[in-house]
């Protein structure tokens, strides 16, 4: 505990003495983090698969890849982010000048996830640094082989009077989080998100929360079957493609009108096929379930009998190897755990109703999720989505990819999460953006000053309304 | 009196003597009225006087209590409303908004009245500092809904191509808004509107330290704006218990940070986002380098015309040079006196003390040891009006209480220092503030200022006003508070900014696909990366 309250009085000093707050420091530590991605890459992708089973290409698309995108981006946009923004002032108060000035908090603190061990810590750290912020990463300790690389690895590459790491797990983050931050960035589940809200209360401390929640895909009717097959193609990728169902914007559920059951299911399996092959745990394109603790937890999904009636593809577990086989079920009961909870890993339900725009109702009667997708030509549909449905996000026929746009803003709303990230929002989240404003000391405006009388009561209604030359002449003693 | 003549009084360099004929805009009922105590709960009285025998009979009329079951049912029905999607469209906004428009024409004179029982707060004041703010933001949400409510077309890259994305704002749902009681119209209202024009149904729960203004609140809502849902929930703290403990969809505060953290506690157990605007120890650095009249009319402006010193911007203390002191201290002195007459307790242009036991709080700041004796003006006071002259005391010690806490008072402690730079060291050792002031015409000191002090909002050689400006967002940061307002920024408070990205299914990438193979791999690195060079290098088989 000691040892903690001297780190963090360091970084205190550190962040007080102005170091992280010059153009020239930011970009360095940038660069210094693509640095590492690029020298340590291998080492990387051996940590994801010690960790997840993940296969080089998912971990670079997922994690190394973004993690370099999300750098050059902040590279070549920081000077830009940094400037003041300026703001019309009214005619009123000339000559003035309004801007807002983006910054850096102070000591900020990131909480790591274990599905995205590396993205999920250094995207955050990036906007951080770009910021200006001296900053905590607290990675998860379910991921450890990712947690010891980015404790060994960071101090080698970056200014570690300014940027640490923390190690740790239940205890410890308890132990940080009753100390002051200025900022905590987390990314994880509801749950553990209320504690740090509340925790973050006791210092009035703004935070972000990146949580998840059953993320939708609608399918409806798609007159091609090209487009059929694309849509289920993308739809399996969006389900085992990104860690194995492990991810917070990954398809939880499936929604269809009932007499695309089959079709869908048929698709499902072949495109299941085409990427893993008939045995999917030896194909190596699929990552694991992370620990026993998670496995036990999708067991239990699957335990109840009428979900477990429902199963019409997979189904098979293997403890040892932390494997479960891409499983897909059919209208399993809608009280059991497995549609009431974020499931996280491989299992699909597919729910089926007579016409499609009843999963509008269907997606309202749940917690918002983080993403809902839908695939659809309708363009009545699509708007109907939009209009009638809220979530942090929504993405037409493909699944996944508005992660990869840094232009949009990447967060939740309601029980999926408070805040967002990404791109420039990412620097916004770490940042304050302060108001300031300058006046001269002529010409004055005498009504602003007691003592009260009509004139000035006059005065001011017509300055409220920007009626200038009303002003006037009242001024020129014209205005009745 | 002539216009000219006032014209003349109002734009001469110096103001002449203290007696002047003025009107308000309101006549003061003498006969019946309405008087209500502080700490209303739950209960209003009305009283009936009797001129001949001097007395007083009041009539109770109970209130239905607010406990969390009530809470809950209006949360629910609240809820009902917002998904029956009434709120959402922007005929519905419009309306309300209009609504409050012809509210605010139509109710000045009852509005005002509410503020002086309240505040003892000058008609005029009133006006500039919440009537004309109000009316400013309904106005400008009016004249921009169309806009804002248009989603926000981005860019999007090569990685994703091809592919369409915009931001589209939507409502959050049902929002609570608890407001205060130093501007208790203002900051009821303003978010309100923020909250209405983003398409969300609202709880308002004003201070049941302004009961006058509380009350009105409750019967202008009730008359003018959709009762299925807009409410307001009258109350003390039992009341803003139950309510928070019910599922907001934004909850807006604006107080101390004492409650600010109850209330985010209270958010956090539902994961509800909130903005907390708080306030702190807003400091005034003064350099000798100025306009000396006005820089010290605009700080009178900015701390004793402005509610009596009772709000969260207005200026706390005052940092300058040991040797501009004196000069600045007879400024104020002269200024002061201009503004206030010889006898600021008689001045009906000042608000009094809320309360009595913010009065007391205030007394025994100045009564404290290490202070008492470094009072070089004013100190009157008069319990029974809540009246306290304005005061000034130099050089208090650090860790004095009046130094230790927001004084939210007609007290100004003057500190001096020997060089001005050293005045960044007091306000860094200092929580955050809501707002920092600096008067000089030294480019160099004010980029320093800019630079190194982290506050809220800043304003340079004026105070105030840069709350009045839409085109800038009004919030704070560390202990004054979190996100922010004023504008669009309080339509963008109130919505969530939905992420949108529209994609087709022709050109289905088979890299983004396993089986994974190096091919594929090297295609990948290039499409995220955005690279285009590359891309042709891998599709080439490079």
């Amino acid at each position: 505990m000691e040892e903690l309250e001297n780190s963090l009085g360091k970084l205190r000093q550190c962040f007080r003495s102005g170091r992280t707050r010059s153009v020239a420091w930011r970009k360095n530590q940038l660069r210094a983090v693509l640095k590492l991605i690029h020298d340590k890459e291998d080492a990387i992708f051996e940590a994801l698969q010690q960790d997840l089973g993940k296969h080089p290409v998912e971990s670079y698309r997922d994690e190394i890849g973004v993690v370099k995108k999300s750098a050059n981006y902040a590279l070549s946009n920081i000077k830009k982010w940094m400037a003041p923004k300026k703001q019309p002032v009214p005619l009123l108060f000339f000559p003035s000048k309004g801007e807002v000035l983006p910054e850096p908090y102070g000591v900020v603190l990131i909480f790591g996830s274990w599905n995205f061990p590396i993205s999920v810590a250094l995207d955050p750290l990036i906007g951080a640094i770009s910021a200006g912020n001296a900053v905590v990463i607290k990675p998860s300790e379910q991921a450890p082989a990712c947690s010891s690389f980015l404790a060994n690895i960071l101090p080698l590459y970056l200014d570690d009077s300014a940027i640490k790491v923390i190690l740790g797990g239940a205890n410890e983050s308890e132990q940080l989080l009753q100390h002051k931050w200025d900022k905590i960035f987390f990314t994880g589940s509801p749950r553990v998100a209320s504690q740090v809200m509340t925790a973050a209360a006791k210092y009035l401390t703004p935070v972000t929360l990146e949580l998840g929640g059953k993320c939708p895909a609608i399918l409806d009717s798609l007159s091609s079957p090209s487009d059929m097959k694309v849509a289920v193609k993308r739809i399996v990728g969006g389900k085992w493609g990104a860690c194995n169902g492990q991810a917070c914007i990954g398809i939880d559920y499936v929604l269809v009108e009932d007499k695309f059951k089959s079709t869908l299911i048929e698709i499902l399996q072949k495109y299941i096929k085409k990427f893993y092959g008939e045995n999917p745990r030896k194909s190596g394109s699929i990552s694991r379930i992370i620990n026993k603790n998670h496995f036990e937890r999708l067991q239990n999904l699957l335990k109840d009998p009428f979900v477990a009636d429902s199963i019409v593809h997979g189904g098979s577990l293997d403890e040892e190897a932390l494997y479960i086989e891409p499983t897909i079920l059919l209208n399993p009961p809608l009280n059991a755990d497995i549609m009431n909870e974020e499931i996280f890993g491989p299992l699909l339900p597919i729910i089926t109703v007579d016409n499609i725009r009843e999963s509008v109702d269907f997606i309202n009667s749940r917690p918002k999720p983080l993403a809902i997708y839908a695939f659809t030509k309708d363009e009545t549909f699509k708007r109907q989505i939009l209009a009638e449905t809220s979530s942090g996000s929504v993405t037409f026929n493909d699944v996944l990819v508005q992660f990869l746009c840094d232009a949009l803003p990447f967060g939740g709303v309601g029980q999926s999460g408070i805040g967002r990230y990404h791109g420039k929002y990412t620097f916004d989240t770490f940042s304050h953006e302060k108001t300031v404003m300058q006046r001269a000391f002529f010409p004055e405006m005498e009504p602003r000053y007691p003592p009260w009388n009509d004139f000035k009561l006059k005065f001011l209604r017509l300055a409220y309304e920007f009626d200038y030359l009303g002003i006037l002449l009242l001024m020129l003693n014209l205005k009745r | 009196m002539n216009i000219s003549m006032e014209l003349l009084r109002n734009f001469s360099s110096v103001g002449a003597g203290a007696s002047r004929e003025f009107s308000y805009p309101f006549t003061r009922k003498t006969k019946q009225r309405q008087l209500s105590f502080v700490y209303l709960s739950r209960t209003s009285y009305s009283f009936k006087s009797c001129s001949a025998t001097l007395s007083l009979t009041a009539e109770v009329e109970e209130k239905p209590k607010l406990d969390v079951d009530k809470a809950a049912l209006l949360a629910r029905e609240l809820r009902k409303t917002f998904n029956s999607g009434r709120t959402t469209n922007y005929e519905w906004r419009m309306s309300q908004l209009k609504s409050i428009e012809k509210m605010l024409e139509e109710k000045e004179n009852d509005i005002t009245e509410a503020l002086y029982k309240d505040l003892s707060k000058p008609g005029l004041e009133a006006f500039v500092a919440e009537i004309s703010q109000v009316k400013s933001s309904c106005k400008l949400a009016l004249k921009e809904l169309s806009r804002w409510m248009i989603p926000e077309k981005v860019k999007t890259s090569l990685t994703t191509y091809p592919s369409s994305a915009e931001i589209v704002s939507e409502p959050l749902g049902v929002v609570l808004v608890i407001s205060t009681w130093n501007f208790p119209f203002l900051l009821s209202l303003d978010p309100v509107i923020g909250a209405i024009s983003a398409g969300n149904a609202v709880v308002l729960k004003p201070s049941e330290i302004s009961p006058a203004t509380s009350l009105l609140l409750s019967n202008l809502v009730e008359e003018y704006l959709d009762q299925s849902a807009i409410r307001v929930v009258e109350g003390s703290v039992d009341e803003t218990t139950a309510l928070l403990e019910q599922k907001w969809d934004k909850i807006l505060y604006t107080g101390s940070a004492r409650v600010g953290r109850i209330v985010m506690a209270a958010a956090a157990k539902h994961l509800t986002p909130v903005i907390l605007e708080l306030g702190g120890k807003c400091p005034s650095v003064v350099d000798s380098n100025i306009n000396l009249q006005v820089a010290v009319r605009r700080i009178i402006y900015g701390k004793w015309a402005c509610n009596n010193g009772q709000a969260c911007i207005g200026v706390d203390y005052i940092i300058t040079t040991k040797d501009f002191a004196p000069k600045l201290i007879d400024a104020l002195r002269y200024e002061l006196e201009q503004f206030f007459g010889k006898d600021p307790m008689e001045s009906k242009d000042m608000s009094r003390i809320v309360s009595s036991s913010h009065f007391a709080r205030l007394a025994s700041l100045m009564d404290d040891d290490l202070v008492s004796d470094k009072i070089v003006l004013g100190g009157q006071r008069d319990v029974n009006q809540l009246k306290i002259a304005p005061t000034i005391l130099l050089d208090v010690p650090e860790d004095a209480q009046i130094m230790q806490e927001e004084i939210f008072g007609p007290l100004m402690p003057i500190l001096t220092v020997e060089k001005l730079e050293d005045s960044f060291k007091i306000i860094q050792s200092k929580p955050k503030p809501l707002a920092a002031y600096l008067f000089t015409d030294d480019e160099q000191l004010k980029k320093n200022f800019v630079q190194n002090i982290s506050s809220g909002g800043m304003l340079i050689n004026d105070t105030i006003l840069h709350v009045a400006t839409d085109g800038l967002p009004f919030g704070g940061v560390g202990e004054s508070g979190m996100g922010s307002y004023h504008g669009k920024f309080s339509f963008d408070a109130f919505s969530h900014k939905k992420a949108v990205l529209y994609r087709s299914f022709n050109a289905d990438a088979s890299i983004r696909y396993p089986p994974y193979t190096t091919q594929k791999q090297r295609l990948l690195k290039a499409v995220i990366n955005g690279d285009i060079v590359s891309l042709i290098l891998a599709l080439i088989g490079r």
